[in-house]
């Protein structure tokens, strides 16, 4: 082999080996880390933050209310103290709004259960409360609606066999999930009345599985956000009181 | 077939080289092998700050900062890592309704973020919400399954992206959830949602055969599994029903996990599934290890989770 020939040949064989060599999978770690307060905080990150948390919190530390204990959407069956404090809410205060605008009034209140997105915390509450309950930007709707579809709604709620959050109802079920009294306002369901529903635009608008609210008589757009009607509730309010009670059970 | 006559080429090379004495092991003619690292988050929900110390659940845990030195220790450790979000970047804390993402997106790009899907809530501003949050985001949107052809995102969002890490093809894309029932449609306006695991089959083919990729990852806020509803299309149909995916990155249903979970696809190959929870308090740290064909045991890819 002559010197220029070794060289051709070193230079295409190396042409191969320059290549990435096929490679395989050969093993796989799979785990999580938690994030914890042992971890350094990187403080470029916490510089480029703290600008927009001096703003935020200077809002949200404001002290509202007191909650005596923890309250939470898990703790319940068909009704929690949440979320028959959220729909409460709904029904005084977006009364206050719908009474005089319309001279009528709010005959009961439905929300969904996911829409409850935090607890309540033990202690005071802040304005950040009720965004972390509450953190979308859902407002309050009326809807007129005739008996059968109230009769709807309350099929519905036993479908579901949730604790969506409701007001000015009473709705009991026997074990096998059948509707045993079916009350709004302390009354029998008359298909002929004409009943207002409070619930949010958000419900109102999903095509989601309540379709009760469509067709309807009317619709009353409130422009009174979930939120602030917890928030204005809360500064009404020095120490909440909510718990479970019999608006939405089963008897065994 | 071609890989047997690629690796004897190979060889022949090596031994040329050492007759030779030049010695350049640089050429690298052994396969060296390689460590691919995943970090993922899913369902942050603008979650900036950690969880307070007197907060009901979760207390001092979490937190973009904290998140950051960590990203940065396991990055020195293995330069050849991906960061990746699976959706929900959105709405949660007060940042959100105050800024409406913006801190968000500027803290996922100074982590350098390399992608992120699409999630329900990043809707809730509407479309227009999150369009205009994008200058903040130097990070990719990858959605297979969206068609933003006919809204503000047509041209912002990719299906997929390939990633080229240590010479190694990583193949990234996005899948997201049913937005009708799910999200206002005055929110998400024309954006077309397309079945998800077509898509995801569509992307397997295009990232395993036309690019070449060694490792195929699906975003995807489809959510875990849905217990009430088995029918409704979840990470671990969507292992089933699809093929050369090797890791799903979940998120949506909030699933913390005890560990990553093993699934097997249509070939009855193992695919990874994770999720991290919610609100930053994990991260999800997955790592690939690649070796010559030789090297891997008789019993194929070992997974330890």
């Amino acid at each position: 082999m002559t010197h220029k020939t070794f060289l051709a040949l070193f230079i295409a064989f190396s042409f191969f080996a320059c290549k990435e060599d096929a490679q395989v999978l050969t093993k796989i770690e799979g785990k999580q880390i938690p994030i914890t307060d042992t971890l350094k905080i990187d403080q470029g990150f916490e510089a480029i933050i703290k600008p927009y948390r001096d703003k935020v919190n200077k809002d949200m530390n404001a002290v509202l209310s007191y909650a005596p204990e923890i309250y939470s959407k898990s703790n319940g069956h068909l009704n929690t103290a949440i979320g028959n404090l959220m729909a409460d809410v709904v029904y005084q205060q977006g009364n206050f709004v719908f009474n005089k605008r319309t001279g009528k009034n709010i005959d009961a209140v439905i929300l969904n259960h996911g829409g409850i997105r935090s607890v309540i915390s033990k202690g005071n509450i802040t304005t950040r409360t009720a965004f972390e309950v509450m953190p979308f930007e859902n407002s309050i709707v009326v809807v007129a609606l005739k008996g059968q579809q109230m009769d709807s709604m309350m099929g519905y709620l036993s479908h579901a066999k949730r604790a969506h959050p409701v007001s000015g109802i009473q709705l009991t079920l026997d074990k096998d999930f059948g509707i045993t009294e079916s009350l709004v306002q302390n009354k029998p369901i008359d298909a002929k009345q004409t009943y207002y529903l409070a619930t949010n635009d958000y419900l109102y608008n999903s095509s989601g599985r309540m379709h009760f609210f469509k067709p309807n008589d009317s619709l009353y757009v409130l422009d009174y956000k979930i939120r602030n009607a917890m928030i204005d509730y809360f500064k009404r309010v020095d120490t909440i009181k909510p718990v479970i009670d019999d608006r939405f059970t089963q008897t065994k | 077939m071609k890989r047997r006559t690629f690796i004897q080429q190979s060889t022949a090379a090596t031994a040329l080289v050492t007759i030779g004495g030049f010695g350049l092991q640089s050429f690298n003619a052994v396969p060296r092998a390689k460590k691919i690292t995943i970090l993922h988050t899913n369902d942050v929900h603008s979650h900036i700050d950690p969880f307070a110390a007197d907060a009901a659940r979760n207390a001092n845990q979490g937190g973009v900062a904290r998140r950051a030195s960590l990203v940065e220790s396991i990055r020195n450790e293995n330069p050849n890592t991906l960061l990746l979000d699976a959706g929900d970047i959105f709405q949660g804390t007060p940042y959100f309704n105050y800024y409406g993402g913006e801190l968000e997106f500027k803290l996922m790009s100074k982590m350098k973020y390399d992608a992120a899907t699409i999630g329900n809530h990043d809707f809730d501003n509407g479309i227009d919400g999150l369009y205009a949050q994008l200058p903040h985001a130097k990070f990719q949107f990858l959605s297979a399954n969206y068609n933003f052809k006919n809204t503000v995102m047509d041209t912002h969002v990719k299906p997929y992206q390939v990633f080229i890490k240590d010479g190694l093809k990583i193949g990234v894309f996005g899948l997201g959830i049913k937005l009708n029932g799910l999200v206002d449609k005055k929110m998400y306006k024309e954006t077309e949602y397309l079945d998800p695991i077509e898509s995801a089959q569509e992307m397997t083919r295009i990232l395993k055969k036309d690019e070449g990729c060694d490792l195929i990852i699906c975003l995807s806020h489809l959510g875990y599994y849905y217990k009430k509803n088995p029918d409704k299309i979840c990470d671990l149909t969507l292992a089933k029903s699809t093929k050369d995916i090797d890791l799903i990155i979940g998120g949506h249903t909030h699933t913390f996990l005890p560990k990553p979970t093993v699934a097997q696809n249509s070939e009855g190959k193992n695919v990874l599934v994770n999720q991290v929870g919610c609100y930053g308090i994990n991260l999800g740290r997955i790592d690939f290890y690649f070796d010559a064909e030789k090297n891997k045991s008789a019993d194929g890819t070992s997974i330890i989770v």
